[in-house]
């Protein structure tokens, strides 16, 4: 057995992660993503707003290697400024709103009473709006900056996390153990903090991606309408609505930046996906077997 | 051998635990049942017994596979059938009772729809024939207004009437066999009587064959013809009713019996008047529009165990909790050494929080399945006693130790024990405050009947060598019996009876009390016929557990209720000279024997 165990343990570290195909082709694409937030601008060609040829909306391989943007600027390279831009506000305003939700949900589940009420009605009102239009009037009230534009749609997407944490915890809220830590005589911080948010991890985090691939989208949204990051800097979503007129000219300038949005939030899913299957410890697959 | 309904061959099943590895649940295990034979599966959790049973319908929980065997069901190996080959036996063949009624009915649709979606699926009947079989099964079962029990909602019918509605719905396509997962495990012992007698009778009258499933020897008793003892996945011992109980071969099996069969206790000599360390004084409480206690008074002398017994929904846990402080109480006290203690948890102030523990029922969700051991025990000794770093690991060690644990388990998550273990370490907790009085709320009744009595043994020796007291709530008469000082016995939110142990489980009785008596299932065949006759038990079936405000809450199913007394006027406190008080209008002499 001994002369068995050694490889075991070896693989180990990729073993306990049990990653699925799926999972390692998401997790690369991911990975890549990442790394081109970190070194795209060093790897681009040309700068972010250079104007490389007279030729707009040029096509794939002529002026440069995707072709060039409504003003002849490098899709390419314009695309690897954009991870940044595009990933580093998806992470905060992602964060914002978890960090807001899960404490407030947490926090209305276990005082309950009138803090319950009080927050929840609030939340409600929120959510009533649609989160574009309710968006838009913040910000053009605000005006367009990017610390505006990150907190508005942090609280926006605040209102969906609050409603899932309450229910996750209003769930552990009435285990037992919580039960025990308030006889004991714990205060609400110990409750929250130690007794509940551990249990809440998994689901917590599997909402975590599902967020962050909707804060991708809202704010590319934003971008397209023209409300989000502003020219001449890089955004996918910006890029999308610089170039949509081309997409009448025949130049793939605006879809290009739509599949990195698209594969983005795709691979974010279905790592997600994986995630909540491991957690459940049999695939989906498994299950229909029996 | 043209009977045997389901014969099982070298049974193999494997389970696997989120991203672990394959590991043998069941290994080799081989039985048979013939046409109207009931074989019991009996063992401790984890022995394998419930997915043996799973697999007689060629199922396996999620996680779990069929590795190997043969698993023969009227002569076809189910094993090599395709899953809709086997979906189609599932319910006409073979059908399955499990243990949680409530669980399994849908809150959402009427029971009649339920009962008779099996053999409407499988097309064995149509609407109106399924109907009538229903009928006459809810008849059968001795279900009360059987015409139109089938119009109403699950939570419209109490748990025993549910649990019969259930084998109504598995014997609704009249299958060949019939599996009882733990049916009455969940049920009270007055509930129990009237469920096994449905279940009994329908057996022996459809001449179905059955695998009761249970960890409860008594029940196996009267309602097996052969038993199955199991441990860790293996067969240890197989042989007939009468052989197992009275002759056990195998070492483990008298373990088994030896857990079952009552210790008598030696009666105090002289009651001692010692100091009362808490005292609930006339406590009324409730949650929402819901009145449950009225009026409930218990005294905990210092270093005894006062046990509270009665059975589930008469505000037992209720009374842990209002004396916790975790529910609001409406009237009355609580007072600690004498002193009033604030009625809710918050505003209580350290001393006096730890003075008094409280220890749940599960431990599986009584402990944060995310903290290690040393750290569940090391919060409350930091909490009350800002122990810190060196200090808390050594006192973590000392406590584990006393309640017979290796002080290595300090490292471990809950997840990584047993039952029985995990119910020590909720033990630990609650003595790592030094407590003064420990309310433990039902601890034994989700372990099995060897572990229990571990653990009560302990509570005892943690009596002795500590000198804490206890209030032990449970519905287990034999284990509140053996181990107990003074005992309290409440229905429907109010005391009926209480006083020293040896005055409470001797006549006179309460009427109330005298029924719990008589229902605890005795270890001999042919106990349920004889009781289920008796017009106590009659009378008792009758009707449920009322929250009366009026009256005594009982007079509903007492054969001894007077009319119009009964009903409208609270009972008085009839007082004995050996300190046993009972709430009841009959006169002393004419109280039950």
């Amino acid at each position: 057995m001994s002369d068995l165990d050694i490889p075991a343990a070896r693989a180990s570290v990729f073993a306990g992660l049990r990653l699925t195909k799926t999972a390692i082709v998401a997790g690369s694409i991911l990975l890549l993503w990442v790394f081109l937030a970190f070194f795209g601008p060093t790897l681009a060609p040309h700068g972010e707003a250079e104007i490389i040829s007279t030729k707009t909306f040029a096509p794939i391989g002529e002026g440069g290697l995707l072709g060039t943007d409504k003003l002849g600027r490098d899709v390419f390279s314009r695309l690897l400024y954009g991870v940044r831009t595009t990933l580093v506000l998806a992470l905060i305003t992602t964060i914002i709103a978890f960090a807001a939700g899960v404490t407030l949900g947490f926090a209305a589940a276990i005082l309950r009473g009138w803090f319950d009420i009080v927050v929840s009605r609030i939340v409600e009102a929120f959510m009533a709006f649609p989160s574009t239009l309710l968006a838009l009037v913040v910000i053009g009230a605000l005006g367009t900056s990017i610390p505006v534009l990150v907190c508005t749609v942090g609280l926006v997407l605040s209102t969906g996390v609050f409603r899932v944490s309450r229910a996750l915890g209003m769930d552990i809220g009435v285990m037992d153990f919580v039960d025990a830590a308030r006889a004991r005589g714990e205060g609400a911080w110990w409750i929250l903090s130690r007794e509940v948010l551990p249990n809440a991890m998994a689901p917590l985090i599997a909402e975590f991606g599902l967020r962050f691939t909707f804060s991708i989208l809202f704010l590319s949204g934003l971008s397209f309408l023209g409300l989000g990051v502003q020219e001449p800097a890089a955004d996918w979503g910006l890029m999308v609505q610089e170039n949509i007129g081309g997409l009448f000219l025949g130049s793939s300038a605006a879809l290009i930046p739509a599949g990195c949005i698209a594969s983005l939030t795709i691979c974010m899913n279905l790592l997600v996906d994986w995630f909540q299957q491991r957690q459940q410890g049999e695939t989906v697959l498994e299950k229909i077997d029996q | 051998m043209t009977d045997t309904i389901l014969s099982i061959t070298d049974l193999d099943v494997r389970g696997r635990p989120p991203g672990g590895t394959y590991v043998p649940i069941v290994t080799g295990v081989s039985l048979s049942v013939k046409k109207g034979e009931v074989l019991a599966l009996i063992g401790e959790s984890g022995s394998g017994k419930s997915t043996i049973s799973l697999a007689a319908m060629g199922f396996a929980r999620p996680g779990c596979r069929i590795f190997g065997g043969q698993v023969v069901l009227n002569g076809r190996d189910i094993m090599t059938l395709a899953p809709p080959e086997r979906h189609s036996l599932r319910g006409r063949e073979v059908a399955y009772v499990a243990q949680s009624a409530a669980a399994s009915f849908n809150p959402a649709i009427r029971i009649g729809k339920q009962v008779t979606e099996a053999p409407l699926w499988h097309g064995t009947a149509d609407a109106a024939t399924a109907a009538n079989t229903a009928f006459e099964l809810y008849q059968k079962l001795d279900l009360p207004d059987p015409e139109h029990i089938g119009s109403r909602f699950p939570h419209q019918v109490s748990g025993g009437q549910l649990q019969r509605l259930m084998a109504a719905m598995a014997m609704s396509c009249g299958p060949d066999l019939l599996i009882l997962d733990e049916p009455t495990t969940a049920l009270d012992v007055t509930t129990q009587i009237e469920v096994l007698k449905a279940f009994k009778s329908i057996i022996r009258e459809q001449g179905t064959a059955a695998i009761y499933v249970t960890h409860d020897l008594s029940v196996v008793a009267q309602m097996a013809d052969r038993i199955l003892v199991l441990k860790d996945g293996a067969v240890v011992e197989a042989g007939e009713t009468d052989q197992i109980i009275h002759a056990p071969q195998h070492a483990y099996t008298k373990t088994l019996m030896d857990a079952v069969t009552p210790k008598v206790r030696p009666v105090q000599a002289e009651p001692k008047k010692p100091e009362i360390v808490l005292s609930a004084r006339n406590i009324t409480a409730g949650y929402g529009a819901t009145t449950i206690l009225r009026n409930v008074s218990v005294d905990v002398p210092k270093g005894t165990v006062v046990g509270v017994i009665g059975e589930s929904g008469c505000g037992k846990s209720t009374l842990a909790r209002v004396i916790a402080g975790l529910t609001p109480t409406r009237e009355g006290e609580t007072q600690i050494e004498g002193k009033t203690v604030a009625p809710s948890v918050g505003a209580r102030d350290k001393a006096t929080l730890r003075d008094c523990q409280i220890v749940f029922q599960m431990a599986d969700t009584a402990l944060n399945p995310r903290m290690r051991i040393r750290d569940l025990l090391g919060r409350p000794l930091r909490f009350y006693h800002s122990l810190k770093g060196r200090a808390q690991v050594d006192r973590v060690a000392e406590l584990l130790t006393l309640v017979d644990l290796p002080p290595e388990f300090a490292s471990r998550y809950p997840g990584e024990l047993s039952g029985g273990q995990k119910q020590r370490v909720n033990l630990a907790r609650a003595l790592a405050a030094d407590p003064k009085v420990i309310l433990c709320d039902e601890v034994t009744s989700a372990l099995d009947t060897v572990v229990a009595a571990g653990v009560i043994a302990l509570l005892n020796d943690l009596k002795d060598r500590l000198g804490v007291s206890f209030m032990f709530i449970s519905h287990d008469l034999s284990t509140v019996s053996s181990f107990a000082d003074d005992v309290v016995v409440l229905y429907a939110g109010r005391v009926m009876e209480k006083g020293p142990a040896a005055a409470v489980f001797q006549p006179p009785f309460h009427p109330y009390t005298k029924l719990l008596l008589a229902s605890v299932p005795e270890m001999r065949q042919g106990w349920l016929e004889g009781v289920a006759q008796t017009d106590e038990a009659r009378a008792a079936s009758a009707s449920g557990v009322e929250l009366t405000a009026k009256g005594c809450p009982f007079a509903n199913r007492c054969i001894h209720a007077m009319r119009d007394l009964c009903e409208t006027t609270t009972p008085p406190d009839l007082v004995f000279p050996d300190g046993l008080t009972i709430a009841c209008h009959l006169a002393p002499d004419a109280l039950p024997t």
